[in-house]
């Protein structure tokens, strides 16, 4: 019985890890990499999910649905970039209004197109033995880490990597190097554009999908974010792990999903005050972009 | 109070917009349906109805703008206005202040007994005092509860309680979801490990509507859930690929499918006038019987004059709805509603067991008499029942 605990145990720890992560990481490779907060971050994953089942209902199988997803946020977050964007790095708080005044535009213009809910698309692979919960959730755990081990080696590894890392440390000395920065402005924002569009896509079957889906993400994305501190990566997948950990245990114990949500804002509380690396990366920024502003 | 020569307005204040815009947006269409009949059919007392229906946009502060909008400028004869229970408790003061006639449609936790205000939604005791016992006769006495974090869902949860008690059944478990909430594992493990009769269901919003997805994938389709929120007011049957709510039942007053020609007509003559319309809710339906009851009253009256209003509107008086023919209780300005219990099968298509006139028994036993006195309160049933 104590090994069924405990599996039990590990798959709502999985449920939670994976629903983190994927919530954050588009967010983290836009404010780390770009110091732009984009409280548009979930309509970004609305975009993915909306396209994902209009596609599935269209037809398509559920991965091509999902790629569809993928690439049509994508492109939605390139020409938002070069419109809106691109005149915004570097201010912070204007970039806070813009994308939240993009986010409130984006839920009522859905909501228009499409009415106030969309066909769903139910979750696939059925049911895991022993556990008794959805199987798709392994799936979202192993992709949660394929893409965090996906981005690493993208930024770590490769030329575009060493360029787009060149370009966020100092743009000047970037383009001195003959580096195109405008450039890798606009394909890192298009990345993370895509990352949210894949969460909308994969988390299409499991949640409900309205006007206001993108909303659901956001609370985990950005207590995860400021708990990461600015290493986007690395960030990413400790605060994940350490939040997904207090939150499933405080769950288990209390049997009461009400406080693991609790315990988990608390544990984000008490790191940010305790560990000043996760804090103090973004209040400098703050700071530095705030007397910039004046 | 009274409109001048210009004819009567009606306020409507129903949401199409932001968090309520899925539940508002049929209430407001119905409003409008109404409205648009009546001045087909030459109006009330001869008069062509006027409208005041601005979008709340599911904010509470521009619910109390428009509210006085509504009364100061507009100078209305009655108001329909609000989806949630703090929105009505929002506007409420407001609406005494100046004793405004206010129907306010939505079902709700109930005990609401005050001298202008008219709830026209079943409450939760008439709903769940639906739901409860048939599913006690049904599938046995264990039930766990599950329900929306915030007053509403407290309120609710205690009401299955006392009705389980009442019909010998027993709550083993509760708990309460945040609203946010969209992940479902550790509240359907416990759910399986405790193994109950049915689960009581009183699950709130579209975020919440994720947990059925979810109760599919992990099998848990072979317990059966009751319910006084869910189809009823979000049409997840409709928005949800079936079978994930296979045999969920509702307690109701109300659903789009009821079959009887009354209904059918209601149903083609909404669906001509909005051909984008995805659905009635109960709350819709809710809005469109009670202008007809408004109208009644004011005829019977013979004037807009609110306090002869009032005194017809508790005068005994019936209305031909959609859901059949109701009665409005003097005492409590409650309505008798025709309850059923609403089933859904494995391809999602509802089936009605009747479940009689229920009316709002809660207000009479507290004392609630409108009639002889003119209350502003809200009575909750944790001061009225023990071990709750």
């Amino acid at each position: 019985m104590a090994g069924v605990g405990l599996l039990n145990f590990g798959f709502e720890f999985l449920e939670i890890f994976a629903f983190i992560v994927l919530a954050t990481v588009g967010l983290a490779v836009i404010f780390g990499m770009m110091g732009i907060i984009n409280l548009a971050h979930g309509e970004f994953i609305l975009v993915g999910a909306y396209a994902t089942t209009f596609a599935f209902a269209a037809g398509l199988p559920l991965p091509l649905a999902m790629l569809t997803g993928v690439v049509l946020t994508a492109v939605f977050g390139l020409v938002l970039e070069r419109l809106i964007i691109r005149h915004l790095y570097g201010r912070l708080l204007d970039s806070m209004v813009v994308t939240w005044g993009i986010s409130l535009v984006m839920i009522q213009l859905v909501r228009i197109a499409f009415g106030n809910a969309a066909p769903g698309i139910g979750i696939p692979f059925g049911e895991l033995p022993v556990v008794d919960g959805p199987a798709y959730y392994l799936v979202l755990g192993v992709l949660a880490v394929g893409v965090l081990g996906g981005l690493y080696a993208l930024f770590m590894w490769t030329d575009f990597g060493v360029r787009a890392r060149a370009t966020m440390q100092d743009a000047e000395t970037a383009r001195s190097m003959g580096i195109d920065t405008d450039r890798m402005y606009m394909s890192t924002f298009a990345i993370g554009s895509a990352l949210a569009g894949f969460t909308g896509a994969l988390y299409a079957p499991v949640m409900t999908i309205t006007p206001q889906y993108g909303t659901g993400f956001l609370v985990e994305a950005f207590v995860a974010v400021v708990v990461g501190g600015s290493s986007v990566i690395v960030g990413t997948l400790l605060a994940s792990g350490f939040l997904g950990s207090v939150n499933a245990v405080f769950t288990n114990v209390t049997e009461s999903t009400f406080i693991g949500l609790v315990a988990m804002l608390l544990a984000a509380i008490v790191t940010i005050r305790l560990m000043p690396d996760g804090i103090t990366g973004f209040l400098e920024t703050v700071r530095q972009r705030w007397g910039e502003n004046r | 109070m009274q409109s001048g020569s210009d004819g009567p307005t009606l306020a409507v204040l129903e949401d199409r917009s932001q968090d309520f815009a899925l539940t508002g947006t049929p209430k407001y269409r119905t409003s409008m349906l109404a409205i648009e009949e009546i001045n087909r059919d030459g109006g009330i007392l001869g008069e062509e109805v006027d409208i005041f229906a601005p979008d709340p946009q599911s904010d509470n502060m521009l619910y109390q703008d428009l509210t006085r909008h509504a009364i100061y400028r507009e100078d209305v004869d009655a108001i329909w206005a609000g989806y949630s229970s703090a929105t009505r408790e929002a506007i409420r003061p407001i609406i005494n202040e100046h004793e405004l006639l206010y129907f306010y449609t939505t079902q709700y936790e109930g005990g609401v007994c005050d001298k202008t205000v008219f709830p026209m939604g079943a409450t939760a005791r008439q709903q769940l005092g639906a739901v409860v016992p048939y599913m006690i006769e049904e599938y046995g006495g264990e039930i766990y509860t599950i329900a929306a974090d915030y007053n509403f869902g407290q309120l609710s949860g205690d009401w299955v309680q006392i009705i389980a008690e009442e019909h010998g059944g027993e709550v083993v478990d509760e708990e309460y979801i945040p609203l946010s909430e969209s992940q479902f594992g550790s509240t359907i493990n416990r759910i399986q490990s405790a193994d109950p009769d049915f689960v009581m269901s009183m699950l709130v919003g579209q975020t919440h509507s994720a947990f059925y997805e979810q109760r599919l994938a992990s099998g848990l389709t072979d317990i059966p859930i009751g319910t006084s929120t869910n189809m009823a007011q979000e049409y997840e049957h409709l928005r949800i690929d079936p079978p994930a709510l296979e045999d969920v039942y509702a307690g109701v007053n109300y659903m789009q499918e009821l079959p009887t020609d009354r209904n059918e007509a209601f149903v083609e003559r909404y669906y001509n006038r909005w051909d984008d319309a995805e659905y009635i809710n109960q709350e819709a339906q809710n809005n469109y019987f009670s202008i007809y009851l408004y109208k009644e009253a004011v005829e019977r009256a013979g004037t807009f004059e609110t306090d002869a209003v009032i005194a017809e509107l508790e005068s005994g008086i019936e209305v031909e709805a959609p859901e059949g023919d109701i009665t409005l209780d003097p005492e409590t300005h409650h309505m008798e509603h025709n309850m059923h219990v609403a089933h859904s099968d494995e391809t999602h298509e509802i089936t009605f067991e009747d479940a009689g006139t229920i009316g709002p028994a809660f207000l009479e036993e507290v004392g609630c008499d409108l009639t002889s006195e003119a209350e502003q309160t809200q009575y909750e049933p944790g001061a009225y029942y023990e071990g709750i």
